[in-house]
Formats: C-alpha cells, structure tokens, sequence
C-alpha cells in the first residue's frame, strides 16, 4: 500500500510526463481518476461505433443502387471494427469485453444520443455521412494524439477510414439535391432533421461541460466542445450552399469581424431528454442490441465448445 | 449467460514483404484458426496486411515498467556503444 506522499509524488511525475507530450502505456502507474475518465470516455466512444450501425443498417437492403449499397455495407463495417478497436483499447484498462457489454446492456453506459434518431429516407443516408461523421470527424481528429497510447492509436486508425464516410454521405446528398424536385426535398429534409442533432453532438456547451478541464489537462480533449462546434458549422454552411441546401436556422448569419457564422439557439432541453433515454429511438435501439447479443449467445457457445473439442483431439494425438 | 468467454488474441501484420510484423491491435474468437479469421476483417480491410500472426494474449510475457531502471538505464552511460564517441580527423569522410 502506498502512503498518500508516495501517490501525491507519483502524479506529480505523471503530470509532468503528459506536459512533455510522453504517451501513457497501459502498464504505466497512472491515477484512479485518469483510468476512470478513460474508461469512460473511450467504452461510451466504442458504444457509440456498436449502436451506430443499427439506423445505417436499416436502409442496406434498400439501397438505390449496387454502388450505393457495397458503400454503405462496407461503412457500417467499418464502424463495427472502430466499436472492436475501441473495446481492445479499453480493455487494456482492465475491464473486460463482456463488463462492458454488461455496462451497455444495462444502460448503466451511454453512447452517442445522435444513435436515438429514426432514419426515415434514404436521404437520411447521405445526411448521416455527411452531417454525422463530418461532427465525429472534427472531434476525432485531435483525438489522435491524446495521451493515452491504445486510444491514440486506435483513433488513428479510425479516423483514417472515416473520411470516407463523409465523402459517401456527401456525394448522396448532391445526387439527390441535383435531381428531381422530390429527390431535392428529400435532402432538404433529411438535412432540417439531422442539423441540429449533429450540432448536439458536439457536447454541451462549454460552461455545462463537466470533464473539460482535466479532460483538457490530459489531452483526452484537445479543444473545448464550442469551438469544435463553430469549426463544424463554418465548414458545413459553405458545403450546404455549394449543392443548393438551406441550413434550418433563421439565425445562422456570417460574422466578418468573428471570422465566423453567428448560429440561433441550440434546444438543450431536446438534447438532455435522448440522453437521459426519452429520444425517438432509444428503446429500439437497445431492443435491437441487447436481441442481437442473445441470440447470438448460443453461437458463441458452441465455438467455444468445437474449440475446446479439437484442443483435446489434438492433445490425445 | 454463456459459460466461457473467448480469449484475447494479440494481432500482428506484415504490410509487405521486407517489412517486419507489427503489433496491430487485439480481438477476441474462440481458437487460432477464428482469431486469424477475425483478425483479417478486423485489421486488413483496406488492404494492409499480407501476411498475419495472432498469439494469445495471456501467453506474452511482459516487462514491467516498475523495473524500467534497472533494465533499461544501464545503457543510457554507455556512450561508447555510438559512433559519435569516436574522434577521426576531418579527412576521414565516410568511416
């Protein structure tokens, strides 16, 4: 047992490493708080990738075209394998695989309440790409070099795949917004529905942010949740405007002196009520995961059993 | 509630041929043969790898940082082990 002194030394030490820019590898001593706020932070970003298929899922089947659909097969893909290097990154953390199943079954863990909207349109396909990733993508980026060694290279990776998701959305949205009246109200649509969610996603405001601070102190975080918001509205509105959308918000107004675009007022009220589980989709969302993983307990099962079974038929060889 | 949870498989790719295998990440399956599978979809969809290894998590030994003294700052006095600690006169371009 170590004494108070001996601890206080020890993260002295361990804050000076992180000033230095040193990484921290999951063997390092590090404090109770900084595993915890990791822990936190990395499982509800891989519980995010996890719920995340399920409202892209929804339109595989009925994807427009063969191209549109090895696209969007091969994101959601890809969004289960950021879930699975996300999940290895925490367990390195010493919690394992089916804890933190455990803590997203339960709903003791949160995921991204962006994931509690319904998608209604194919449009919602190519708002998702766009809007969605574009906002994980801002947040993401400087996540490549938090402090944490597993996260920092899981977000490399991830982040590396994901401009692709934001081109595919995207170019679904200047399909739709080039063709017929319909096909543009559809992206129109989809764009009004998805906007403000994707703003939301980007954290509550800086002074309602709890974790900022030390986030911020230990690179978990490299720049606060309004500025990552500004950073996605002024690289969105121009891309809105270049293939014909309105952004839906009356507010939303360049500011020359700022640099910037003015926008309205974000409704966080509608934000607090889908993360506290009172969004559109919440229950299906879980109903789906949680389904998904019982009925697929007794596959588990029996690999497990056909593995341990040829382990003895080789060792009786 | 399943009896047995996979293990943990460590993950190593070689990205073409004269490269080394390096670690890549971790994934859970139930034996060698699933790891291998996995580890395909789950590292080299992007074309990344060519050739993979997968190793049980629980039989790699590690080093503890705790001992990162005595193991490693040995070598950090023994200058003489570069080739900067040699002099040569300037005449000597490549040695």
């Amino acid at each position: 047992m170590m004494s108070e002194e001996q601890i206080k030394n020890l993260e002295i030490q361990f804050e000076e490493r992180i000033a230095r820019d040193e990484k921290i590898e999951p063997k390092d001593w590090m404090p109770e708080k900084y595993r915890k706020t990791h822990l936190r932070q990395m499982s509800q970003h891989a519980h995010s990738e996890i719920i995340g298929m399920l409202p892209e899922g929804n339109w595989i089947t009925r994807a427009p075209s063969l191209r549109r659909k090895v696209a969007l097969l091969a994101k959601v893909q890809d969004e289960a394998g950021h879930g699975l290097y996300l999940y290895s990154a925490c367990e390195t953390l010493g919690t394992s695989r089916d804890e933190l199943y455990e803590q997203l079954h339960s709903g003791k863990a949160k995921y991204s309440s962006i994931f509690n909207y319904p998608t209604v349109s194919w449009a919602d396909m190519g708002a998702i790409g766009w809007l969605v990733d574009g906002a994980a993508i801002i947040n993401q980026v400087p996540l490549c070099n938090t402090s944490y060694g597993p996260y920092a290279r899981a977000m490399v990776r991830v982040c590396k795949e994901e401009s692709f998701h934001q081109r595919q959305g995207y170019e679904i949205m200047i399909k739709l917004a080039n063709g017929t009246p319909e096909q543009k109200e559809m992206a129109q649509d989809a764009l009004n529905r998805w906007w403000w969610p994707s703003l939301m996603m980007l954290g509550p405001t800086d002074a309602e942010s709890i974790h900022t601070a030390q986030s911020m102190k230990w690179k978990l975080k490299r720049k606060s949740n309004d500025d990552l918001r500004q950073q996605f509205i002024d690289q969105t509105v121009p891309q809105a405007e270049l293939i014909g959308l309105t952004i839906p918000d009356a507010d939303l107004k360049w500011n020359e002196e700022r640099g910037s675009y003015d926008f309205g007022e974000i409704d966080w009220n509608e934000f607090w009520q889908v993360v506290k589980g009172y969004g559109p989709c919440n229950k299906e969302r879980m109903n789906a995961r949680v389904g998904a993983w019982e009925r697929g307990e007794w596959v588990r099962d029996a690999a497990m059993a056909h593995a341990e079974k040829k382990q003895k038929q080789k060792q009786a060889v | 509630m399943s009896t047995k949870n996979w293990p943990l498989w460590e993950v190593f790719v070689r990205s073409k041929n004269g490269l080394e295998h390096r670690h890549f990440g971790s994934l859970h399956a139930a034996d060698a043969e699933m790891a291998l599978e996995n580890a395909r979809d789950v590292y080299t969809r992007r074309n990344e790898g060519i050739s993979i290894w997968v190793v049980e998590s629980k039989d790699i030994t590690a080093s503890n940082p705790e001992n990162n003294g005595e193991l490693f700052e040995p070598a950090q006095d023994k200058i003489y082990r570069h080739p900067t600690f040699y002099d040569l006169p300037d005449e000597v371009k490549h040695m």
